[in-house]
């Protein structure tokens, strides 16, 4: 098992080389194999994911409340913003605040499962999985909304307590119930990479390292941590970002008792009709994920996370 | 060494897992409960049951038409996925070639993007081209976040597979068309048939993006949040059990496939 995983990346690039000299077939055109293989998708990407981005840089400079997309240049936007009398700022620090309490709540609750799955479970492990997986196939608005009928009066759980002459906590259209629902939507997203890392950690490293009497403390804090991490740095980074863009539980759950950046967003392009300046908030937003990712991502080799075999 | 203790923290994960295993599911027992009451309000307990809101829901031309376009733009969105995410698993994990680590983080960037901000930058991009959105574009918005989940998902199957294969089968005088349809197609189809399942259901479920990029063209997460914004109806919860209930269908039934296949091939 350790040798798999430490001999991956060689034994790829043994491969590849190998194949360098035997597939000369397939070089007759000027663009190596991969390029061509990688270029439909990267042509798809910069229509439909890069040019939008440009859109929306765009547009974050353009005349406050105008159409007029690269056509004129102004800071106005951003000076808005930051005007300590604009209290979009809120939505900002709830919106990051809920995401960093998001990911520090699925890292306790899912690292147990995670574990469970790689060295508890055993033949169970794909069906456990695909429990926690098929959530995703359910729209989040579904999911959310089975929790208002769980929550509201008469509903669920007030009507199991009324049942026994109690009457149910008032905890829907809150913070703590917005957060609970991102807690809730996110844990498949930190639940999978987390497992990924987990699963890197050889089992008989761990053997080794208890004969020769390491505690369980020492185990967790030398050998399996810092070998799943690129796992779970996956997992908090992929859980961080999606939830500080997140929108529908604040909505669904929360009753907009809290207003995330998004929501403002939203707001900006559709009601008010101020495009500039949604887009400029969608930029400020997009440099705190995007600064994350790339930080996060240039630590970590693809190669060895995801091709263990 | 103690037995007994590793044990014991084995028995409190598996009670940990179901506790929140059981907590995933709790919201949608109330729904599919909600779906089955017979009054207009829901109220618990539940004082009758009855199909009536479900066949209401199926008797609608309404959701019938919703419910088509959710298909129309899954389905699509599978068949495109899958050849774009064929070809960019192959240049993700096959060939080594000089912008490759480059390639693969950027091909991750949209998975680690909000969907909702992605679903208004869309939105921007196409109204500035000028371009009304309707569930033509929507398939667009879907395709920008699946077709590198499905391209993930074939990826590590591509890990797995050793191109000696395709070597030999050149080696042996194939062509490239039947070294394709012959060796790597059959070898990397459990990749693909879970990639495909992966991009069918992903987009039978999204939300966020076809909310801001559908126009007046509707899928069925859509209808049923407007739904739950104004106007609440026992359609809605009863709608949204049946839609699971077809993605757990549809998922079970892939499973099955893919485990005949496997069984008969191993024959």
């Amino acid at each position: 098992m350790s040798d798999a995983t430490l001999g991956t990346s060689s034994t790829v690039r043994e491969k590849q080389g190998k194949e360098r000299q035997g597939r000369s077939a397939l070089r007759h055109l000027s663009l190596p194999a991969g390029a061509r293989c990688a270029s439909p998708i990267l042509l798809f990407m910069a229509l439909g994911f890069l040019a939008p981005l440009l859109t929306v840089i765009g547009f974050a400079f353009a005349e406050p409340r105008s159409f007029a997309v690269f056509e004129s240049f102004t800071l106005r936007n951003f000076a808005e913003i930051f005007n300590p009398a604009d209290t979009v700022w809120m939505s900002f620090a709830w919106s990051l605040a809920l995401a960093l309490l998001t990911v520090a709540a699925l890292l306790l609750i899912c690292y147990p499962i995670a574990y469970g799955l790689v060295r508890v479970f055993g033949r169970w492990s794909s069906l456990v999985s695909i429990a926690f997986v098929f959530p995703l196939f359910i729209s989040e608005n579904v999911r959310l909304y089975g929790w208002t009928l769980f929550f509201i009066n008469h509903g669920v759980l007030d009507g199991l307590l009324a049942g026994i002459g109690l009457s149910g906590p008032n905890v829907l259209f809150t913070p703590e119930i917005t957060l609970f629902g991102m807690i809730y939507t996110y844990l498949p997203f930190m639940l999978f990479p987390m497992t990924l890392g987990l699963s890197m950690v050889p089992g008989d490293l761990i053997e080794a390292a208890r004969d020769f009497g390491a505690g369980r403390l020492m185990i967790w804090r030398e050998i399996e941590l810092p070998l799943a991490m690129p796992g779970i740095l996956i997992g908090a980074l992929l859980t961080f970002v999606l939830a500080a863009g997140a929108v529908a539980e604040a909505k669904i759950l929360g009753g907009q008792s809290v207003i995330m950046i998004s929501h403002d967003i939203e707001n900006a392009f559709t009601y008010s009709q101020n495009w500039p300046r949604g887009a400029a908030l969608a930029v400020l937003l997009m440099i705190v994920i995007g600064g994350l990712s790339m930080a996060v991502m240039a630590r970590l080799d693809l190669d060895r996370i995801l091709g263990r075999r | 060494m103690d037995r007994s203790r590793p044990r014991r923290s084995h028995l409190m994960i598996w009670i940990w897992t179901i506790f929140v295993a059981v907590a995933i599911y709790l919201p949608v027992a109330c729904g599919a409960l909600a779906g089955l009451s017979k009054g207009r309000y829901f109220l618990f307990p539940i004082r009758a049951y009855s199909f009536e809101w479900w066949q209401k829901t199926l008797d609608s031309l309404e959701i019938q038409r919703i419910v088509q376009t959710s298909i129309l733009i899954a389905l699509i969105v599978t068949v495109v996925s899958l050849v774009l995410g064929f070809f960019g698993a192959l240049a993700f994990a096959r060939f080594d070639w000089r912008g490759r680590r480059l390639y693969q983080k950027l091909l991750l960037l949209p998975i680690f993007f909000p969907q909702p901000v992605l679903g208004l930058a869309l939105l921007l991009w196409f109204n500035t081209l000028g371009i009304q959105p309707s569930w033509h574009t929507a398939i667009v918005a879907h395709l920008v976040w699946i077709v590198p989940v499905v391209t993930l998902v074939i990826a590590i199957q591509v890990y797995g597979f050793d191109p000696a294969m395709e070597e030999a089968a050149a080696d042996l005088g194939a062509g490239r068309w039947m070294i394709l349809r012959d060796v790597t197609l059959p070898i990397l189809w459990p990749g693909i048939w879970s990639g495909a399942l992966f991009a069918f259901l992903l987009s039978w479920g999204n939300f966020p993006l076809s909310l801001y990029t559908a126009g007046a063209d509707s899928t069925i997460p859509k209808w049923l949040y407007s739904k739950m914004v104004a106007g609440y109806t026992p359609m809605v919860p009863a709608l949204g059990t049946m839609s699971t209930l077809a993605a757990a269908t549809l998922l079970l039934a892939g499973g099955a496939i893919a485990g005949f296949v496997k069984a008969r091939r191993a024959r």
